[in-house]
């Protein structure tokens, strides 16, 4: 009780180290790029509940994170709705994509499973091209609303992003110390076995990539109002996939600390290396530093720090 | 319809290396379409300098292809496979090695499209009031060439058989005094090579910007897996049946949708039948 009470008000004192910084209005620019060091937050953590936890390796991040920024431009197209409904909807509709694939996880495993979620995010995408509603190929420009609660729309947006992430590592917490995460983790060393041992295999892989797709989608839900021009070759853009997955891979994939260092490392490498060199130069550095982590250190630094300490 | 055969032709040429890899040796090589169009910028450097044509290059450049993939596969199996850990971090490791090659090339060479000239391109003959452009018939030929080769090098001569003896039984193959690691190189080797050519014809097709590979990964895996997982027959059969279906779409619905059509079929064949139309 008193470590989850903890826990808590860490996450409070984040939340509130977040808003007083949008508060203190800085250079704006690092509102700009806090936000989508904090969109990977969100993204490295709910890919690494599948990725990290079950051992399933998700290519179509692009899909479930395009999926909640399409809803939400469905819904303010339609109804304007505010910002909650937009996420909200927008974790759910990925979250229902999310059980779909959970599904698919009965036939697939390995590397099948992530050869389709590819083919998902490619299929998507086509559909979205030729529905004109949401702008179709062309895109869509996305009008913010006038008067954010506090500063300016783009502080109030990282604010936002402060409070999600900060949701997503603590659901992602949860998961790792419940019984959930160690049912996970038996089935990613072997499933056969897990099952065998009375792990509830498929219900715990449906709860893994729903949480997953909710987490994506969720993350994707402020998109358009953060870059207020939607189109699908951006949402969609593979990057997101490679990110996602580097990000847990170079953090370390078995805690919830992983994905947050390697957001932050990466995410904060890449937008000095957007600023300073190009931008195609940082997903060069991304590719890199993934096949090295992969080689040299399959841990993550998580995993480096533990031998370190383990000596 | 005519245009959908011929572009089958050239899908199997693409999808060779990716069935014998992934479909024989078992190794999610994702990177594969970076291999191809690596391939095609060596196309259009030796032709845009020396005025090479692109197959030819293609052709010559398979034994440079060769050496990138042994060297490649060593190092997947001195990091992967020798701790038996290859499925998901090779897997993650040959995304990366695919990020890698596309961004090297859009670094070196920008983001314009390049093309290849060859006397041939623009051209086209006439059969029975059907126009049949070279563009697409001469990768076809080659592409059907490849496939023979390939069909040759795995039934008739005795490293091929030896691979397909390493899929099947890797222990078996020891106990005859073959060395399934080197004829794993051999054979990963031997699939890189065909990206080298298969990237000459994709450039005779069309003209190519580094991230034409995130196209070809789903029609390459789709094909590989309808045409069952290292059926060299199989492999043709599933690249003329895709390329009919993607030129019949792009006819009838626009050519917006032509893409969708391969990882269409890829899911639903993975999630229908994933042994594939001839698999084993």
């Amino acid at each position: 009780m008193a470590r989850s009470t903890r826990t808590l008000l860490v996450g409070l004192a984040v939340v509130g180290a977040g808003i007083l910084l949008a508060a203190l209005r800085v250079n704006p620019y690092v509102y700009f790029a806090g936000y989508v060091i904090l969109q990977y937050v969100v993204m490295a953590t709910a890919w690494n509940i599948l990725g990290g936890y079950a051992g399933y390796v998700n290519f179509g991040t692009p899909a479930f994170f395009a999926l909640g920024a399409y809803t939400a431009v469905f819904l303010i197209q339609s109804t304007r709705a505010p910002l909650p409904v937009l996420i909200l909807a927008g974790g759910l509709v990925s979250g229902l994509l999310g059980l779909g694939i959970g599904y698919l996880t009965l036939r697939l495993r390995g590397v099948f499973f992530s050869i389709a979620t590819l083919a998902l995010s490619i299929v998507l995408q086509t559909m979205i091209i030729n529905w004109e509603y949401v702008g179709g190929s062309r895109g869509l420009s996305v009008i913010r609303p006038s008067g954010p609660p506090f500063g300016s729309y783009v502080t109030f947006l990282f604010a936002v992003m402060v409070l999600l992430s900060v949701m997503a590592v603590t659901v992602a917490r949860f998961i790792e110390r419940s019984w959930v995460g160690r049912g996970l983790a038996a089935l990613r060393d072997n499933e056969e076995a897990a099952e065998c041992m009375g792990v509830p295999t498929l219900r715990l892989k449906l709860f893994a990539t729903t949480v997953s797709g909710v987490l994506l989608g969720v993350a994707g839900a402020p998109f358009p109002y953060y870059v207020t021009f939607v189109e699908p070759t951006s949402a969609f853009n593979l990057d997101y996939a490679v990110n996602a997955l580097a990000m847990p891979m170079i953090g370390g994939t078995t805690s919830w600390v992983g994905p947050v260092i390697g957001a932050v490392l990466l995410g904060t490498a890449q937008q000095l290396a957007t600023v300073t060199i190009s931008s195609e130069m940082n997903l060069f550095i991304v590719g890199v530093v993934l096949v090295a982590f992969v080689v040299l250190a399959p841990e993550g630094i998580v995993g480096l720090v533990r031998r370190v300490r383990g000596r | 319809m005519v245009a959908g055969l011929l572009l089958g032709g050239f899908y199997a040429a693409v999808s060779l290396g990716v069935s014998l890899i992934f479909g024989l040796l078992d190794i999610a090589n994702i990177a594969q379409p970076a291999f191809v169009i690596l391939g095609s910028y060596a196309a259009y450097v030796m032709n845009s300098s020396f005025g090479l044509d692109a197959i030819l290059t293609g052709l010559l450049f398979t034994p440079v292809f060769y050496v990138l993939g042994a060297v490649v596969y060593r190092l997947y199996y001195g990091s992967f496979e020798r701790r038996g850990e290859e499925s998901l971090r090779g897997l993650v490791f040959f995304f990366g090695v695919l990020f890698i090659i596309e961004v090297s090339l859009s670094l070196k060479y920008g983001v314009d499209y390049r093309l290849v000239e060859a006397a041939y391109i623009g051209k086209s003959i006439d059969l029975g009031g059907v126009g049949i452009a070279f563009r697409l018939l001469v990768p076809c030929l080659v592409g059907l060439a490849m496939t023979l080769a390939l069909h040759l090098f795995l039934s008739r001569t005795f490293y091929g058989r030896a691979v397909m003896a390493v899929s099947q039984d890797r222990l078996a193959l020891r106990l005859m005094g073959a060395d399934p690691v080197r004829i794993k190189t051999i054979a990963f080797g031997v699939g890189i090579a065909a990206a080298s050519l298969a990237g000459a014809l994709l450039i005779t097709i069309a003209p190519v910007v580094p991230s034409t590979d995130r196209d070809y990964i789903g029609r390459m895996f789709a094909i590989t897996v309808l045409g069952g997982m290292g059926s060299i027959a199989g492999t043709l059969v599933a690249a003329v049946i895709l390329g009919v279906a993607e030129s019949l779409m792009s006819t009838f619905f626009g050519p917006s949708w032509s893409l969708a059509v391969s990882f269409g079929i890829l899911l639903v064949a993975l999630a229908v039948r994933p042994a594939g139309l001839l698999g084993r």
